[in-house]
């Protein structure tokens, strides 16, 4: 497919950015003009040819700047990847679940040769060659949760299933929303919840772990959840916090198209089958408010949810203090016009 | 809900014989794809056409959950049951066509354990079959995760009725110990509950008595709920036949002596949601709008409040009496 895999940085001089092609695919997550906590669960099955939604584990043209962050986060911090010694069947699991989906999706950058136990596999993006054994962790440079998800983007939770809960007992985390997962490790679905407001009252954990605990092998499901980041971070985690929460207060009415980002996270759960545990790959996309608004439809959305948001939810997600400009901006670009249902910029 | 998508089109490779009352039945796919690997306990439902009445048994998968060809349960005839397992023993053939759901688990080895403590009755054996397999490969193969000791007691009514039983002593990997007098269900098992390490995790699986006997043995001698486990497949008991309106579908279903009302209700053309069909997994679990008259309550999900307050039933268990049974479906 000839994909060009831009050089870029998600720190210091931040030059990331999404080339048309990826501003038109990102996964604007409001299909209508006002957002409430749900459990918004659907099958995580193929939609729309070149959508996000598209492939298993979806590759874009940011996977290789993504992982030399992810590289060089672990490097100042390994406890962002931990595994606890009952997870390693489920590591090999997912090993496993994405190498074997790569390697059918895009063929032409990923390779798996399987002979029994002796597996060989080709990364060209990153110039990985490995032969190993399959469930031995001495013939991989890491254990093998941390080998595949050094080669994967987004973060990965595995947790472990059992008395009819989930445990988050194994992880990748370095591009997350403000949540750790040296704090949470052990913990299980109604802890790690715990500071979230709002959902507890609706009941949404409740449903929500009723329906986890019952995916099923090639039935995997995904949702969508947002937040706002200034600057495009992917690391933007309590542990470096005091590096990335002032640049909340850098925005100016100049600088508020290009630094102020949409972050959207792809969510989906596979049940792991040798281990029967949930593996939950939470795949980050940032998009900048200049670019989001290129798409008149977003545009116009984007500043009802944030107008109409409760306050609550505005806090939470760490972006109360600049709500006003925020707005302000986005005001521009809406004139007031209806939007179509739905979350395709195209068929506005 | 019943992700039909997912169903797996498998030919029947062998039968064979396992005592006179248990067969092993041995799945191919059709397609000749792999099967997924699966969990040690896990389950698969079977899909039988039996003479025009569509049956649905979940059973314990029993092979290697690594061996990726080839898929067995092994099934104990019961000749005063509904037929599920008559029609496994009586009709069906090598060559024949049927379908499996994808494995599912709700027995699953707790892998914090230091020790698994594994007690059987009867045909109940079949989950720690698979269990066994996959905890050999994981001692030889995956390092130093997953290590944990197992044992293994065996309850059954004499040896020539134990399924496994020569494979099971021959393997030295296995600590085995049986006991052959079925006529004694209160064996004292408080000694080998006493004596394991902490951390040991409990499971049981055979008939209901003996799963209760075992729990409060273990709860006797001190375990902790959280750490004892059980699993106790069931099909559906018959009874007498009743009617129920499903308010959705606007359709009235007789549910007949020798059918369940999830079997009813599939009857009728209602895709219903369903899981593991024995009242375990919660899936099926459908609210009650009007009852006049007694559940039958046969699950083990609703807990004692839920039934009480008569605001739902597990369908592919439950049973009803009385004059009015109207489901939200």
């Amino acid at each position: 497919m000839g994909m060009v895999f831009k050089d870029e940085t998600f720190r210091d001089d931040y030059s990331f950015s999404n080339s048309p092609e990826a501003i038109k695919r990102f996964p604007f997550p409001f299909d209508k003009d006002s957002y409430m906590y749900a459990v918004n669960m659907e099958p995580h099955t193929p939609v729309r040819a070149g959508s996000v939604y598209e492939k298993s584990f979806d590759v874009d043209e940011h996977y290789v700047s993504e992982m030399r962050d992810r590289a060089l986060v672990l490097a100042d911090d390994p406890l962002r990847c931990q595994s606890l010694p009952h997870m390693t069947l489920a590591g090999w699991d997912l090993l496993e679940l994405i190498m074997v989906a790569k390697a059918k999706d895009y063929p032409d950058l990923f390779t798996l040769h399987q002979d029994g136990d002796r597996w060989h596999w080709i990364n060209r993006p990153l110039g990985i060659d490995d032969t190993f054994t399959f469930g031995d962790e001495t013939t991989l440079p890491y254990g093998p949760m941390e080998y595949i998800t050094r080669q994967a983007q987004g973060d990965f939770c595995v947790l472990d299933q059992r008395e009819g809960n989930l445990w988050m007992d194994a992880g990748m985390v370095t591009t997350q929303a403000d949540w750790s997962l040296d704090f949470d490790i052990g913990m299980n679905f109604f802890e790690w919840h715990a500071p979230v407001p709002l959902a507890h009252e609706l009941g949404i954990f409740q449903r929500a772990l009723k329906f986890l605990t019952a995916v099923q092998i090639g039935a995997p499901a995904r949702r969508l959840n947002w937040t706002m980041t200034v600057n495009p971070l992917l690391d933007t985690s309590p542990e470096n916090y005091h590096k990335w929460g002032i640049q909340k207060t850098t925005l100016t009415s100049e600088n508020i198209g290009t630094k102020q980002h949409l972050r959207v996270e792809l969510q989906s759960f596979w049940r792991l089958p040798r281990s029967n545990a949930l593996v939950f790959p939470i795949r980050c996309y940032l998009i900048s408010l200049q670019d989001l608004v290129s798409q008149p439809k977003w545009g116009r959305r984007l500043h009802r949810v944030l107008r109409d948001l409760p306050v609550e939810l505005a806090t939470y997600k760490g972006f109360i203090d600049n709500r006003p400009a925020i707005l302000e901006y986005l005001s521009q670009f809406d004139d007031g016009a209806e939007t179509s249902l739905g979350t395709w910029p195209e068929d506005d | 809900m019943s992700n039909e998508k997912l169903k797996l089109d498998v030919v029947v490779s062998d039968i064979v014989e396992v005592t006179d009352e248990i067969k092993r039945f041995e799945f191919q796919r059709a397609d000749g794809h792999a099967f997924p690997p699966f969990s040690g306990g896990a389950h698969v439902v079977v899909e039988m056409d039996d003479d025009g009445t569509r049956r649905l048994n979940p059973y314990s998968l029993m092979s290697d959950p690594s061996d990726t060809a080839t898929y067995a349960i092994s099934v104990r005839r019961d000749d005063g049951g509904r037929g599920g397992s008559l029609y496994l023993h009586t009709k069906l053939k090598q060559g024949d066509r049927v379908r499996l759901s994808m494995p599912n688990n709700l027995f699953s080895l707790d892998r914090t354990a230091s020790k698994h403590l594994m007690i059987a009755g009867g045909i109940g054996i079949t989950p720690f079959l698979s269990q066994i397999k996959q905890l050999k490969a994981q001692k030889g193969r995956l390092g130093t995760a997953g290590k944990a000791d197992f044992e293994l007691h065996y309850f059954t009514r004499e040896p020539a009725k134990t399924a496994y039983l020569a494979d099971l002593s021959d393997d030295a990997a296995v600590s085995l110990t049986t006991y052959f007098d079925n006529e004694d269900p209160d064996r004292d098992l408080t000694g080998v509950m006493a004596r394991q390490p902490l951390g040991t995790h409990l499971y049981v699986c055979g008939p209901k008595p003996m799963i209760d006997i075992v729990i409060n043995q273990a709860r006797s001698v001190g375990w902790p709920i959280e750490n004892i486990h059980h699993e106790e497949f069931v099909a559906p008991q018959p009874g007498q036949p009743f009617t129920v309106e499903l308010a959705k579908s606007g359709l009235t279903v007789d549910v007949g002596e020798r059918q369940s009302l999830l079997e009813a209700i599939e009857a009728a053309g209602v895709d219903a949601p369903y899981m593991c069909r024995g009242g375990a997994c919660g899936q099926c679990e459908t609210k009650i709008i009007a009852c006049d008259g007694t559940i039958e309550h046969n699950d083990h999900w609703l807990t004692d409040e839920q039934r009480a307050s008569k605001q739902a039933i597990m369908p592919c268990m439950s049973r009803f009496s009385g004059s009015k049974l109207v489901l939200e479906r």
